[in-house]
């Protein structure tokens, strides 16, 4: 009777010690992970000389917050630590490895500035923690031999330059182009992508000029393409010196064909301010909507996101796309959380980033795809070109979506 | 030669500004002998309770009439609240204090007020006069301002009895005391016209450069290097120097040396020109008895 | 036994004396054992407290001692970093041997710039000094310079491991490594500002006229406090490029000349130990502030920095040592009545 007894147990047990650690092997979890909460790390610029993307960091962390309202993913909150580094990558570094060591997050997300994580890539690649979709143009992100644990995420400069060139080329294949670009990593990236798919006519260029984020105005630069004969003019600008070229340009009469990088691409920080009928003819590429285009008036997903601006982050402007960017890189995000299930490990964060396909979300232009594979790590690389008329950007041509 | 006219004219106009931010200093020099390194971020902020009172509804002169009024307010209430107990601290710990100042401001304005720009109005008709296009009619609006607040800040030094007290008053406080002065209203009459000027030049600049927080920063070296490139307790010599800078800026990066270059070149003249005649071009010379 | 009812204060100071020489050991101990029971990120902000220790000596010769307002301190660290930087990323230089290199060329830099400097005085000065600080960004990014600076893009270096198979991990290393140059720097400091050096320097400050009456050669004093504060500084800018292992031009920024300003200042004017606890204020301060107010951490900043002022305008150093010569006068008072 014992004997048997003895077995049944026996028997039972060893069952369940096969069964039940088989049940926990399907959750793992690296630092940050756990049950109930998925720990998330950022550095963003809310002062210095960047501190306009601040909002950036402040519209995801209201969106995570949305989201733990509503559940969390897959039962777990969000952690969202986003601290400051003033864009000086001495700071940045330094809060990475605060992040990483002593707060233990499971990746950083949406770091800014290519500098930032210039300072940070060897770091996180050497720790093995995810640098993801960072938030920079910038072309090297998408590097995943050498740096398998960053990726990067919206269309890189380089691309939308690309376009911009080739456009030149096929309407204005005698043009005589001038540059206006900021001077640092994000112009020359702009203007290197602007050359190379200008390729052996890239003497087409007649000026090149510089301008630092410190300088009060850019109206001596604007004069100076306009004394160079250029009709054509690249205009590489964040959103204050863009309106102010635009306006120059306008107020001086030079009339050139204008193509406007799209980091100042929105109507109400740029356009309206520049003048909205001194941005008419403006040539620039999109991949997002932009809250204040008449078109998307009646939008469900931008009628969604204003609700969401308003319960949640009350102090954002409307007319920030900034905002729309942020909301929709959480959106992604969280889309990858949900992915990875219970598999909350580093290596699985990025093969789930890395396992993208076609995913469509709601404030990025019909036919905006994002797509990742092993060796792709460019989420999106889709653009489409657009027109404005005075009151809103005409999307012309198709989705152009880079292939190589 | 078309080309080059159009620089030096869009010179003067950014001259005009720094010249504009430079009579501020200058204001704040000949009050405390110090030189404030808050000040554009105090023109700044003044700037933004503009756009506030404007944005509430009121008028554009009653606004201006009011900010320069709130401005003065607050000049002469950071005086008499953060300087005052400070009166015997050492130059540098002022200094200290005026960069905490600086950062104080322009966190809040970014707090409050929020990064993205804004159109800050302008007083005078958006059509440029005469039909050219190398002023707009702001820009010639702004400079008739500053020449108006420059007149104003002469006759107030050279021909009132309470400028003359200022002057005393900052440059000998033990003697200006015995002669019946009151060193710390005058010091604080003096931070608050300092102020004052700030808000007009930055409500005459805001319009051109767009108003947000960093509108101030780049702004300020150059004014700061007009004031002294003019002489810095010299009114004229500094709204002067603002306009030298803008031009020579300007004919810099375009002909010279390119814009990839010009703030160091900028930094050689500066030193060029305090190296020949240290107290800039129209300071007075102080002798100083051993 | 008989020797206190005799000589009361001289007992006072020897006991002082002695107090401060323990006081010295246990600091020295602790900076030995701190590594080793904190976090490698703490280690690594440890580190950045003596890079910035040096880089506030360099400053406080040049402004505190020699009363020459520098406001472009910040360009000669980016020098050092700089010649760091490409001389470990460029050449193969070994890391070690950059730190003298560094301060070096800092070394001719400053005393190159000390020059025209002569000729100017207070807010001219200031304002020289700091349009060096905001000119030299745009010298790092200029493209003709690319091939060695990197550009905007910045040069990656890699940290050294401990040598000779230490085992400390290169965290650990670096920050001993840091205290060791730093220890060198702060004695090479002392011995230069408590001799004829230092007291020349001061002469200068306080009496121009004075001092040259007397003989000191003003010019090359001036000069020469130029240069070596730029050594200092630049050192320490060699350092924190090792320990951050990125330069960039966005690295260097106005702010940074400001920042050492401040940190001078809170430490405490021509002290030396003033520059130790305004490098803690620079290091800690702003992450104190960012912790306090999301918002608007910069004008928390701002407060504190007034604050401080306020309390201490004399700087931290200023309020410890006013601190010791009232506990001194304390235990005198009560040793008095035995002598009488």
């Amino acid at each position: 009777m014992s004997i048997v007894r003895f077995a049944v147990c026996a028997s039972a047990a060893a069952v369940l010690a096969i069964v039940v650690p088989g049940a926990q092997a399907q959750k793992k979890y690296d630092p940050g992970a756990s049950d109930t909460e998925i720990k998330i790390g950022q550095t963003m610029p809310y002062s210095g000389p960047a501190s306009a993307y601040g909002t950036i960091g402040r519209a995801e962390a209201a969106y995570f917050k949305k989201v733990n309202e509503e559940g969390g993913i897959n039962g777990r909150k969000i952690n969202f630590i986003s601290v400051d580094d003033a864009y000086t990558p001495p700071k940045t570094v330094e809060m990475a490895r605060r992040l990483v060591e002593q707060d233990e997050v499971l990746f950083l997300f949406q770091s800014l500035g290519t500098p930032s994580n210039s300072a940070i890539q060897k770091y996180m690649n050497a720790k093995k923690v995810p640098q993801l979709f960072v938030a920079t143009g910038a072309s090297k992100w998408n590097d995943p031999k050498n740096y398998p644990w960053t990726m990067g995420w919206q269309p890189n400069y380089e691309t939308e330059a690309r376009i911009y060139a080739q456009h030149i080329l096929k309407t204005m294949p005698n043009a005589k182009i001038g540059v206006l670009y900021q001077n640092d990593d994000y112009g020359k990236d702009y203007l290197k992508g602007f050359k190379d798919g200008l390729g052996s006519k890239a003497n087409l260029i007649v000026a090149e000029v510089s301008y630092e984020v410190s300088d009060p105005t850019v109206d001596s630069q604007i004069v100076q393409l306009q004394s160079s004969g250029a009709n054509v003019f690249f205009n590489i600008t964040t959103p204050k010196f863009a309106a102010q070229a635009i306006r120059k340009a306008y107020d001086i009469g030079w009339k050139p064909v204008q193509y406007l990088n799209n980091v100042s691409v929105s109507i109400a920080s740029v356009l309206t301010p520049a003048g909205l009928e001194k941005s008419v003819g403006l040539i620039s590429t999109a991949y997002l909507k932009d809250p204040n285009d008449e078109q998307w008036q009646n939008d469900p997903a931008i009628k969604e996101w204003r609700e969401f601006m308003k319960k949640y982050y009350p102090d954002g402007s409307l007319a920030d796309v900034n905002n729309v960017y942020g909301y929709t890189v959480a959106q992604s995000l969280v889309q990858v959380l949900k992915q990875c299930g219970d598999n909350l490990t580093r290596e699985n964060v990025m093969k789930q980033a890395a396992s993208l396909k076609n995913l469509e979300l709601p404030l990025s232009l019909p036919g905006v795809k994002i797509n990742t594979g092993p060796t792709d790590f460019a989420p999106i690389e889709s653009v489409q070109l657009e027109k404005f008329d005075g009151t809103r950007w005409v999307r012309f041509g198709e989705v152009l979506t880079r292939t190589d | 030669m078309q080309g080059l006219l159009h620089q030096v004219f869009s010179g003067l106009a950014t001259g005009g500004i720094y010249a504009s931010v430079a009579l501020a200093l200058v204001m704040i020099y000949r009050a405390t002998h110090l030189v404030n390194f808050a000040q554009g971020e105090l023109a700044m902020f003044s700037t933004y309770i503009a756009w506030s009172l404007i944005q509430a509804g009121l008028p554009y002169w009653v606004a201006f009439v009011l900010t320069v009024a709130i401005a003065f307010l607050l000049g002469g209430a950071i005086q008499y609240v953060v300087l005052r107990p400070l009166r015997s601290a050492s130059v540098l710990s002022l200094v200290a204090v005026f960069i905490g100042l600086l950062v104080i401001f322009n966190s809040l304005a970014g707090w409050i007020f929020t990064y993205t720009i804004k159109t800050f109005p302008s007083p005078f008709p958006k059509d440029p006069p005469f039909g050219q296009y190398y002023f707009s009619a702001h820009e010639f609006g702004a400079f008739g301002v500053t020449l108006v607040v420059l007149g104003l800040l002469y006759g107030f030094f050279r021909f009132t009895p309470v400028g003359l007290a200022m002057r005393a008053a900052a440059e000998n406080p033990q003697s200006s005391r015995l002669v019946g002065i009151r060193v710390d209203r005058m010091l604080a009459l003096g931070w608050g016209l300092a102020a004052a000027i700030g808000a007009v030049a930055g409500m005459m600049v805001a319009p051109i450069v767009y108003l947000d927080p960093s509108m101030m920063s780049g702004i300020l070296l150059y004014a700061f290097a007009a004031a002294l490139l003019g002489g810095i307790d010299s009114p004229g010599g500094a709204v002067l120097g603002g306009f030298i800078i803008g031009v020579l800026e300007n004919l810099l990066g375009a002909y010279v040396i390119g814009t990839e270059l010009k703030l160091s070149v900028a930094l050689a003249v500066i030193i060029g020109v305090l190296v020949v005649r240290p107290t800039g071009l129209f300071g007075q010379v102080h002798v100083t008895r051993v | 036994m008989s020797a206190p009812i005799l000589m009361p204060a001289a007992t006072g100071q020897e006991s002082a004396a002695s107090v401060a020489r323990w006081v010295g050991v246990a600091c020295v101990v602790l900076l030995c054992v701190l590594p080793f029971v904190s976090s490698n990120y703490r280690v690594f902000q440890f580190t950045l407290v003596i890079v910035y220790a040096i880089a506030l000596l360099g400053l406080n010769i040049l402004t505190g001692y020699n009363g020459q307002i520098s406001l472009g301190h910040g360009a000669f660290y980016a020098i050092g970093a700089y010649v760091a930087a490409i001389l470990m990323d460029r050449f193969g230089v070994p890391y070690w041997l950059t730190i003298p290199a560094a301060g070096l060329v800092c070394l001719v830099a400053g005393f190159l710039f000390g020059l025209p400097a002569l000729r100017l005085e207070g807010v001219y000065l200031a304002l020289a000094t700091f349009a060096l600080a905001v000119a030299l960004p745009q010298l790092l990014k200029y493209k003709h310079l690319e091939h060695w600076t990197g550009g905007v893009q910045g040069i990656v270096i890699i940290k050294p491991d401990a040598p000779f198979g230490i085992p400390l991990n290169p965290d650990r290393w670096l920050y001993f490594f840091a205290l060791a140059v730093g220890g060198i720097m702060f004695l090479l400091g002392r011995n230069l500002l408590n001799g004829r050096v230092g007291r020349a320097l001061v002469a200068i400050r306080d009496h121009p006229i004075a001092a040259s009456a007397m003989g000191i050669n003003t010019p090359l004093y001036k000069s020469l406090a130029f240069g070596v504060s730029a050594l200092f500084t630049g050192v320490a800018g060699a350092l924190s490029a090792i320990a951050v292992q990125f330069v960039a031009p966005d690295s260097f920024g106005p702010f940074l000349s400001i920042s050492l300003l401040v940190g001078m200042v809170v430490g405490g004017v021509a002290t030396i130990s003033g520059a130790i606890y305004g490098a803690l204020f620079v290091q800690f301060v702003p992450n104190a502030a960012d912790q306090i107010s999301k918002a608007a951490p910069w004008a928390v900043y701002g407060l504190f920095l007034i604050g401080v002022i306020y309390l201490v305008p004399s700087g931290i150093s200023g309020a410890i040592r006013s601190g010791w010569v009232r506990i001194a006068r304390f235990r005198q008072s009560r040793a008095r009545p035995l002598g009488g």
